[in-house]
C-alpha cells in the first residue's frame, strides 16, 4: 500500500488559515490504513484546527469529508457537492489523491495534509516499511523476494557493497541490509550459487527515470 | 597489453608491486596534491586517486588525477557510482584516457549520509545515482576497451586503453558471500583488485585460501590493502566503525602500550605488508596512509619495497 504520514499541525494552520471555509478530505484506503488519513484522522485534524483557529480568534470555518479512494474521479463526486461549496481543500490522500481532488475541482486551492512516503507493508504494530520502488521490471525472481532496488540504500544488483556490517546497511543501525537478506534466505533455500551469475545493469526507462508512466490494458480498452 | 599503465606493466612481469592512496584536497589548490607528491614520489608504482571519499566535496579525482600526472606519477583514478551515471562515467573515462589516465579502479562510494559520520558536514540530503552497481561498472569498461562499444551499444572509435580495478571487501559481511562477490568483479572483467584495510592476516589468509580455490587470483591482480595505523584510538574506531575492517585484540593492546604510537604505526604497517606477502596468491600491496603520507617512504623503505622498479615506459 501507499504510506503516507501527516504534515506537522503548524504548516496545515499556515496553509489553512487565509481561507473563511476549509473542507478536510479523507481517503479510507491506503492512507486510512496508515493511521494518516482516514475519517478518524480527518476528525482528529479538524478538531486540532477548530481549537487552533479558536485560540487564534481567526474565524476559519472546518467542514469535513471522507472519500473511499480519492484517486479514483468518480469515488470523489459522493463528496463533490459538499466540496463544491468551499473556499479550500486540505486532502488528507496520498499525492495521486490530492491531484485527483484538484483536477476535479480546478478553481479550488487544493492542500496536502499529508506527506507521501513510500510504497510498503504494514511490518509490525505502528510500523510500516518500504517494499517496493515501482522501477517497472521486476527482479524478486532473481533476488529470494527482497528487493534490492527499494531495499538497498544503493539500489545494488549484485551483493552488499563494503559498507554492510553485521547485517546492518552503512547508512543506518536501524536499516537491515537487504543483500545481508537475500544471501541468507538463499543460503537457507541451499541457492546461493545463483548469485554467481551477474544481474545485468538496470534500464531504468521502465521507472521513473523515463519520465511519467502510462498504463494501457490491452484487452480492457474500449 | 591492455593499458600500458605501469601498474599493469610491473604486474605483468610479476613484480611485487605497491600502490598508495592520495586523497584530494578539499579546496581548488593544486599546491596540495603537489605536496603529496613529493612525499610519495618513488615509494610506490601507481597513486590511487580517490573520489569524493565519504561522500565529502573535493577536487575531482580527475583533475587530481593529471595534476599527479604532471607530476610525473602514474594515477589510479577512482570512480564511484554514487555520483555519476553511465552517461558521465563514459564520458569522464573518454576524458581521462585522453587526458593520459590508463587505470580505473570502479567502486560503489560511500553513501550520501555518511559525510555527516564524521566531524564534516557533507550532503546528507543529495540525491544520489546508483544507476550501475560497481560490478556493472566493471563490465561497462572493459566493453568499451574491448569490444569498443558504449554500453548502450553505439560504436568507440580508436582505443580505450585501461587498466580496470575493483575493490574487496573480504572480511565484511556476509563473509560468505564476499568471495562470490570477488568472483563477479573478476568475471565482469577486473585487472587488478585492492582490498579494504587487512589487520587480521590469519583469517584474511583463510579467505584467501578460498578465492584460490576459485581460481581467482590468477585471473586478476590481487593487492592487499594496508591502512598505516597512527594509535590505538585509530585501530579501535577502525575496528567499531569501519565496515571490514577486523583489528585483533592483540594489536590495539600492542598500540596502546606503545610509548611512540606513530613509530609503532610504521612498524605495524610494516610487518602486515611482510606477513601479507607470504601469502599465496597475493600481487602486491595496496597501502591507505590516510593523510598521512609522510610515512611512506618509511614504510617502502622498511619493508625491503625500495626501490621500485622501472617500468619500460
Amino acid at each position: 500500500m501507499i504510506v503516507a504520514q501527516r504534515k506537522p499541525l503548524d504548516e496545515i494552520i499556515a496553509k489553512a488559515e487565509p481561507f473563511k471555509k476549509v473542507v478536510i478530505a479523507g481517503c479510507e484506503t491506503c492512507v486510512a490504513e496508515c493511521h494518516a488519513g482516514g475519517k478518524k484522522e480527518v476528525e482528529i485534524l479538524a478538531a486540532q484546527l477548530r481549537i487552533a483557529f479558536n485560540r487564534k480568534m481567526v474565524p476559519v470555518e472546518i467542514s469535513e469529508c471522507s472519500i473511499e479512494r480519492q484517486c479514483e474521479p468518480e469515488m470523489i463526486e459522493s463528496c463533490a457537492e459538499q466540496i463544491a461549496a468551499e473556499e479550500a481543500v486540505l486532502s488528507l490522500a496520498c499525492g495521486v489523491g490530492v491531484q485527483q481532488m484538484a483536477e476535479r475541482f480546478p478553481n479550488l486551492p487544493v492542500f496536502p495534509g499529508l506527506n507521501t512516503t513510500f510504497m510498503g507493508t504494514h511490518s509490525a504494530p505502528a510500523k510500516w516499511e518500504e517494499r517496493c520502488a515501482g522501477c517497472g521490471n521486476c527482479v524478486l525472481d532473481l533476488t529470494a523476494g527482497i528487493c534490492p532496488i527499494a531495499r538497498c540504500s544503493k539500489s545494488l544488483l549484485n551483493g552488499p557493497c563494503g559498507g554492510a556490517h553485521d547485517g546492518k546497511c552503512e547508512v543506518s543501525e536501524e536499516i537491515p541490509c537487504a543483500w545481508a537478506e537475500i544471501v541468507e534466505r538463499l543460503t537457507k533455500q541451499g541457492k546461493l550459487g545463483q548469485l554467481r551469475q551477474i544481474i545485468p545493469a538496470k534500464e531504468w526507462d521502465t521507472a521513473r527515470d523515463g519520465g511519467p508512466r502510462k498504463l494501457i490494458h490491452g484487452e480492457a480498452a474500449p | 597489453m591492455k593499458s600500458g599503465s605501469r601498474l599493469e606493466q610491473l604486474l605483468s612481469r610479476g613484480e611485487f608491486v605497491v600502490t598508495a592512496e592520495m586523497g584530494p584536497p578539499m579546496s581548488a589548490d593544486a599546491g596540495a596534491i603537489m605536496k603529496k607528491t613529493d612525499f610519495l614520489r618513488g615509494t610506490a608504482d601507481a597513486f590511487n586517486i580517490t573520489d569524493n571519499q565519504t561522500a565529502v566535496v573535493r577536487m575531482s579525482s580527475l583533475a587530481a588525477s593529471v595534476l599527479c600526472l604532471q607530476a610525473g606519477l602514474e594515477p589510479v583514478m577512482q570512480m564511484v557510482c554514487r555520483d555519476r551515471n553511465r552517461i558521465a562515467m563514459q564520458s569522464d573515462i573518454l576524458g581521462a584516457v585522453a587526458l593520459g589516465i590508463r587505470n580505473c579502479l570502479c567502486l560503489s562510494g560511500d553513501h550520501q549520509s555518511f559525510g555527516r559520520a564524521g566531524k564534516l558536514l557533507g550532503h546528507p540530503g543529495a540525491k544520489n545515482v546508483y544507476d550501475l552497481d560497481s560490478i556493472n561498472q566493471v563490465r561497462m569498461l572493459r566493453q568499451l576497451r574491448d569490444e569498443h562499444k558504449f554500453m548502450g551499444g553505439d560504436p568507440v572509435k580508436g582505443e580505450v586503453p585501461l587498466f580496470i580495478g575493483a575493490a574487496w571487501t573480504p572480511l565484511g559481511d556476509p563473509v560468505e558471500f564476499r568471495v562470490i562477490r570477488l568472483g563477479k568483479k573478476i568475471a565482469a572483467g577486473a585487472d587488478f583488485i585492492q582490498t579494504q584495510g587487512i589487520y587480521d592476516v590469519e583469517r584474511f589468509a583463510e579467505i584467501m585460501q578460498k578465492a584460490r580455490a576459485e581460481g581467482l587470483p590468477e585471473k586478476a591482480a590481487i593487492l592487499a590493502g594496508i591502512i598505516i595505523p597512527r594509535s590505538a584510538g585509530m585501530l579501535k574506531y577502525m575496528n567499531n566503525h569501519v565496515p571490514g575492517v577486523v583489528v585483533p585484540e592483540k594489536l590495539i593492546r600492542r598500540m596502546s602500550e606503545a610509548k611512540d604510537q606513530k613509530a609503532e604505526g610504521i612498524a605495524i604497517a610494516v610487518e602486515l605488508i611482510r606477513d601479507i606477502r607470504k601469502i599465496e596468491g597475493i600481487r602486491g600491496v595496496h597501502v591507505q596512509p590516510v593523510e598521512w603520507e609522510s610515512a611512506m617512504p618509511a614504510i617502502s623503505e622498511q619493508a625491503g619495497l625500495l626501490p621500485r622498479p622501472e617500468a619500460a615506459g
